[in-house]
């Protein structure tokens, strides 16, 4: 079988021997003529290409442009020519984004329609981490947030909510003899992890494709051709978050966006910066476990991982290992993996009430971070008991702070240890200079989220974004 | 009447449903080819050897175009034919096309254009404008001075001096939908081409020129862009004359569109410069004398330099009367990409260097910054009946002796500082900072006062084409672009109010310039007032007919005959609109008709700097209140509070939209968006990843928007004003508050000199500045 098979606005498409890394906005524009979706950075970073896709797990947007044909076999795909009921009516958020003078180029506008509409549809009023991923040049936001809400009370049209139902019929029918093995040539796409690590050990040199959030741009921007490739979106078994005791084991293919709505309760600080994760069509592709095993040390996952002291569980063939987090990231870009293995899980402790989570950048949201620090001091009748520190941003892989951990531990939590701390920054960190931030920023202020931390303990508001007019 | 109503966007239902066609999305003949540049690695370096042979052997290229295979190279400039397609002999920046790449697919064009080997002899390359002043690289012979009184013995006399200098950054354009070209080849040599431009008959000419064709074997077609803001005015040329070359080679269609990388390496951006200031002020803050140094850094190429420079010199004023001033301005040449037209088109440039003037003096004499501006301020001389008002002894002349007849702005602001509260929160945020030791507020109100027309003249003319036909649909075209503005709806708006029917009678269409011959680019803000009155004597030009030929039915004159609601007076009888149109066709009467519009008034003699450039002023302000962290220098829009003058709006809900999206690109440039050049010089932000724009929660969350209820003193249209740039500048008042709140976290010795755009990094060195660290 190399067939992917889908439903697009409501209609079944069987594709057959597309190239796997072909986009689907690509296929939508140039195969379909569906051109209401648009190209504006072909990078995941404007959402001009915002797309709503169904599955299982209910609807969510998504940015075409870094989302390869593979991704969406099974799936349920609606553009924004599917956003109007079958009889051109329009959605309440089209109708209220015209009364409202929400377009005015109009180029970004399908995008943000259909992040708006998938919002709608999922009861979502916090419009502006809905939209976090739209880019708009024109309007200044304003009258796009007067839509939305005005669009809040109307209710769900019927045609917005058909794709679950059809999906179901549809995977029976169309879908034969499951949704593993090849979809396209060259592609494979494993059900389970045993078929992943089986077939990993014999093409260790592949490309493992989770939310192609990273290497869609390896494809879109550096034009490189990939073969052999695993799509690992139909590996249910690593999609599962589950409470392990005191620990949280999370699987390697949950997305950035599940672990975030996971967190919110026992780890907010963490679910906060996950929140400042690029965007939500980023981190509703994105997994935990690309974040982790691409080696980036800007990634936001490593830092706080790092902090709560993580334990990273690597899988090659049917051999298990588990390493502390930390360990695993060995030098720029470099890691201790071997050849077919592959990031299975990690687990972290399942409650951390100190953990801190900050994130710097040029842009509050939907940015790189210039500097992550994460802070997990443990404080012990009045002494530090026990200190993980972990920085992106500063060093060629995410990094523990251990000299200012040593500067903390065993002395009493104040001011003054705070103050005899901050040099050891320099200590641990040489941190270089790009377009994010220099060095001496990044180093500055990195030191000086140590003391953010200690007043954040106090209850302090302490960032710009905790503040009102 | 339709004019001043809140209308809709005209394509509003089309862009909610993805109907709205852009280039991109026209389907194109089978066959159609598609192109890419290869592009230069270095920044300044002789060719010496160019290998495409692994370009032409990529899967699915047709042709390869370098230097030898045009004689004379055609050029894409749109001021001084320094802009050869393709590098000739020398490449004079990161990004400069060196050879194109022509192919199946979009997809095999780019591959292949990766492929190129060319090798350069690498020169020094000036990058700074330190480096270009120090070699004198520069367009025109040396600096532009404009003077007026004698600043040195101003500022030399007065109570105090302050002085000093500081960066403001570039600005990419990031319009959403990037730069794209299609030609289309027709019989005899023809071509048509649909280009996304803010100036279709310069691609026209551009194309003709390419093509040793005349002007009469090539149309040009837009319907809209996906966004313009002076980056479609001239950087869209090297497309359409590179599909048009491939296009007459090949005898296919030809497609080329820059992926976001390549859009924003090749093409051209604001201007970044240094302001350099001196300033005597006396104990009130009265600017008594002013000095200012603008150090532009203007690329590789001349492109809309000079206007650009100009008009930043003719806005160093903004909105204050300065007796004595004078203006070096230095157009340096760099080997980086292009300075081009970006909205306001050096006006913001010039305007946030008067407003640091006032943001310093009221910081030396511990003063609100208000309070200095106001005493500043032109004096007030509003006169809306337009009469002669020039020999009032309150009139006083900008720096270049114009007469600032229509200022507005004391009781504008002073509606503002009331409706925002402006002295309230002024003592709320000192509690605030008082009580803060991380966290510190600022506010800081900033006006905006921007001369509308072209610098140039002769650009002041508009045409336009309206046809009746003999049902009473009505076909609308005009010589203007429609980028987002609402220009296309506030024109049939005008057209519908002629003719006394509802705007939905109004057909518009694209652009043509098959339609209407030589017309200038959408640009300085001018689109509506231009296009709106050729528009509107085109309409009356066919009303007086069509009422010429019911008033002899009737027995009666032209004056009886009235247009009203869709229906048509005279005498006691009426008539649907369209049956006057079918009354006007069976008479054999034109219900064709051109209209034509030239500005009034204007005179400007660019090399004294003395006339009247301008028509007219546009007006406006805003309060910002932000907030920054002292330990990481993170910071953020809080609240803004807007009164902008758009005249009598044509159209106040797009109007407002203007404001509103003007304020946060401005906002914009001054904050998050850092362009940002490594040793090499090649553009490290390049794309969405690094290149931060405004996104949804940067907008500032308590957003009031006004507009003033004045109208225009001159005779524009309907009275109304321009309004696409002016708003861009009360983004300016986000800055100075971000200085407030900085100046707030020292003990006032120190001016915290910020530098633009204020970025965390930037506002925590300004931090440490003001607190001696």
């Amino acid at each position: 079988m190399s067939e992917i098979a889908f439903l697009l606005n409501g209609t079944p498409v069987r594709i057959v021997g597309v190239a796997p890394t072909r986009t689907l906005l690509d296929w939508l524009r140039e195969n379909r003529h569906l051109t209401g979706t648009k190209e504006g950075c072909n990078e995941g970073d404007c959402g001009a290409c915002t797309v709503m896709v169904t599955d299982a797990e209910g609807a969510r947007a998504l940015n075409a442009c870094i989302l390869m044909l593979p991704q969406i076999h099974g799936k349920a795909v609606r553009t924004v020519e599917g956003i109007a009921g079958p009889d051109g009516t329009l959605h309440p958020v089209q109708q209220a984004m015209v009364t409202h003078h929400g377009s005015q180029c109009g180029f970004c506008t399908p995008g943000f329609v259909v992040s708006m509409a998938v919002g709608h549809l999922n009861g979502r009023h916090d419009h502006d981490d809905v939209l976090a991923g739209n880019l708009c040049r024109c309007t200044g936001y304003a009258p796009i947030i007067r839509a939305a809400e005005a669009a809040e009370a109307a209710p769900v049209p019927d045609w917005m909510r058909a794709d679950q139902k059809a999906l179901a019929s549809f995977a029976l029918a169309e879908i034969s003899s499951g949704d593993r093995g090849q979809t396209a040539p060259g592609a494979f796409r494993p059900s389970n992890s045993d078929e992943l690590a089986d077939w990993y050990l014999q093409n260790p040199d592949a490309t493992l494709i989770a939310g192609a959030t990273d290497v869609g741009l390896w494809v879109t921007k550096q034009l490189r051709d990939l073969a052999p490739v695993a799509f690992l979106n139909g590996v249910s078994d690593l999609q599962q978050i589950e409470r392990r005791g005191d620990a949280i084991a999370i699987g390697a293919g949950v997305t950035v966006e599940t672990l975030r709505a996971a967190m919110v309760g026992s780890h907010p600080s963490f679910a906060e910066l996950l929140r400042r994760y690029a965007s939500v069509q980023v981190r509703n592709a994105a997994t935990i476990g690309g974040n982790i095993a691409n080696g980036s040390p800007i990634g936001d996952g490593p830092p706080a991982l790092i902090a709560l002291g993580a334990v990273l569980h690597l899988r090659r063939g049917d051999e298990m290992r588990a390493i502390p987090l930390e360990d695993f990231f060995l030098d720029y870009r470099k890691q201790d993996r071997r050849a077919g293995e592959f990031v299975a899980a990690v687990t972290i402790p399942a409650s951390a009430p100190d953990l801190r989570c900050y994130k710097l950048s040029k842009r509050f949201d939907q940015d790189i971070s210039a500097v992550c620090g994460c802070f997990n001091v443990t404080v012990t009748e009045g002494k530090v008991s026990a200190a993980r520190i972990a920085f992106g941003g500063m060093a060629g892989i995410p990094k523990r702070a251990a000299a200012v951990e040593a500067a903390l531990v065993g002395r009493a939590w104040n001011a003054t240890t705070i103050a005899a701390a901050l040099p050891a920054f320099a200590q641990d960190f040489t941190p270089m200079s790009d377009m994010r931030a220099s060095a001496a920023y990044r180093l500055e202020a990195a030191t000086n989220l140590l003391t953010r931390y200690f007043h954040d303990l106090t209850g302090a508001p302490v960032t710009v974004l905790e503040v009102e007019a | 009447m339709s004019v001043t109503k809140p209308l809709s966007h005209d394509a509003a239902e089309l862009h909610v449903t993805g109907q709205a066609r852009y280039i991109d999305d026209i389907p194109t003949p089978g066959g159609t080819l598609h192109l890419a540049f290869g592009l230069s690695s270095v920044a300044h370096g002789e060719i010496t050897a160019i290998d495409l042979s692994a370009v032409r052997a990529a899967p699915g290229v047709v042709a390869v175009y370098a230097a030898g295979d045009f004689d004379p190279m055609p050029d894409c400039s749109p001021s001084a034919e320094d802009e050869p397609l393709l590098a000739v002999g020398r490449v004079h920046y990161v990004g400069q096309p060196v050879f194109l790449v022509v192919a199946e697919t979009h997809l095999a064009a780019r591959k292949a254009a990766r492929l190129g080997k060319v090798s350069y002899r690498e020169l020094p390359a000036l990058l700074t404008v330190d480096d270009a002043l120090a070699a004198n690289s520069r367009f025109e012979d040396g600096p532009v001075i404009w003077a007026r009184g004698d600043a040195s013995a101003a500022i030399t006399g007065a109570a105090h001096t302050i002085e000093g200098s500081f960066e403001v950054g570039g600005q990419e354009h990031f319009y959403l939908e990037g730069q794209i070209a299609l030609a289309l080849p027709q019989e005899g040599g023809d071509m048509v081409v649909h280009s996304s431009t803010q100036h279709p008959s310069e691609i026209q000419h551009k194309v003709a020129h390419a093509l040793h064709l005349p002007m009469n074997a090539v149309r040009v077609e837009v319907r809209r862009m996906g966004g313009g803001f002076g980056g479609k005015e001239s950087q869209g040329n090297a497309l359409a004359i590179s599909c048009a070359l491939a296009a007459r080679a090949t005898g296919k269609p030809c497609k080329m569109r820059y992926d976001r990388d390549d859009d924003m390496v090749i093409t051209g951006k604001r201007h970044d410069l240094r302001i350099g200031y001196r300033a005597g002020i006396d104990t009130e803050g009265r600017v008594l004398g002013v000095e200012f140094l603008h150090l532009m850094r203007c690329g590789w190429s001349q492109d809309l330099s000079l206007p650009v420079a100009d008009r930043a010199m003719l806005h160093a004023d903004n909105a204050y009367w300065l007796p004595n001033i004078r203006i070096e301005s230095h157009r340096l040449k760099t080997n980086t990409t292009s300075g081009t037209a970006y909205r306001g088109f050096g006006g913001p440039q010039g305007v946030i260097g008067i407003e640091r003037v006032m943001d310093h003096a009221a910081h030396v004499l511990r003063l609100d910054p208000l309070a200095v501006r106001k005493v500043n301020f032109y004096a007030e001389a509003s006169d809306a009946s337009g009469g002669d008002i020039s020999t009032k002894a309150t009139v006083q002349t900008t720096p270049y002796h114009m007469p600032v007849e229509d200022f507005c702005l004391h009781g504008l602001v002073a509606r503002l500082e009331g409706s925002a509260e402006y002295q309230r929160r002024r003592g709320a945020v000192a509690t605030w900072n008082a009580s803060n030791d991380v966290l510190k507020r600022g506010l800081a109100l900033t006006p905006v006062k921007f001369g509308i027309s072209f610098t140039l003249t002769w650009l002041n003319q508009a045409g336009a084409l309206v046809h009746v036909y003999q049902d009473g649909s009505i076909h609308m075209n005009h010589g203007g672009t429609e980028m987002g503005q609402g220009l296309f709806r506030k024109v049939a708006q005008v057209a519908a109010a002629a003719f006394g029917i509802e705007v939905e009678a109004v057909k518009i269409t694209a652009t043509d310039t098959g339609k209407v011959p030589n017309t200038s680019a959408t640009a300085a803000s001018s689109g509506s007032d231009l296009n709106g009155m050729a528009v509107k004597a085109a309409c009356d030009t066919i009303r007086l007919r069509m009422a010429e030929v019911l008033a002899e039915r009737h027995q009666a004159t032209v004056a009886e005959v009235f247009f009203e609601n869709g229906r048509v007076f005279v005498g006691g009888a009426d008539y649907s609109f369209a049956e006057v149109a079918a009354i006007t066709y069976q008479a054999r009467v034109s219900l064709s008709a051109t209209g034509f519009y030239r500005t009034p008034k204007i005179t400007w003699d660019r090399v004294k700097g003395e006339g009247r450039p301008f028509y007219y002023f546009a007006y406006g302000a805003a309060v910002t209140e932000v907030v920054i962290d002292t330990l990481t220098g993170e910071n953020r829009i809080l609240r803004t509070d807007i009164l902008h003058d758009a005249g009598a709006s044509l159209n106040p809900a797009l109007d407002r939209g203007q404001v509103e999206g003007g304020y946060v690109q401005g906002a914009g440039w001054l904050t998050t968006e850092e362009l940002v050049w490594d040793a090499k010089g090649r553009l490290t932000t390049h794309a969405p990843s690094t290149y931060k724009i405004p996104a949804c929660s940067d907008r500032p969350r308590v957003f009031n928007v006004d507009l003033w209820d004045g109208e225009n003193r001159e005779e524009t249209i309907y009275r109304s004003k321009a309004v696409g740039e002016p708003p861009f500048m009360l983004g300016i008042s986000a800055f100075y508050a971000l200085s407030d709140a900085v100046a707030a976290c020292g003990d006032g010795s120190v001016y915290p000199a910020l530098d633009a755009p204020a970025t965390a990094e930037r506002v925590l060195a300004a931090v440490k500045r003001v607190r001696h660290v």
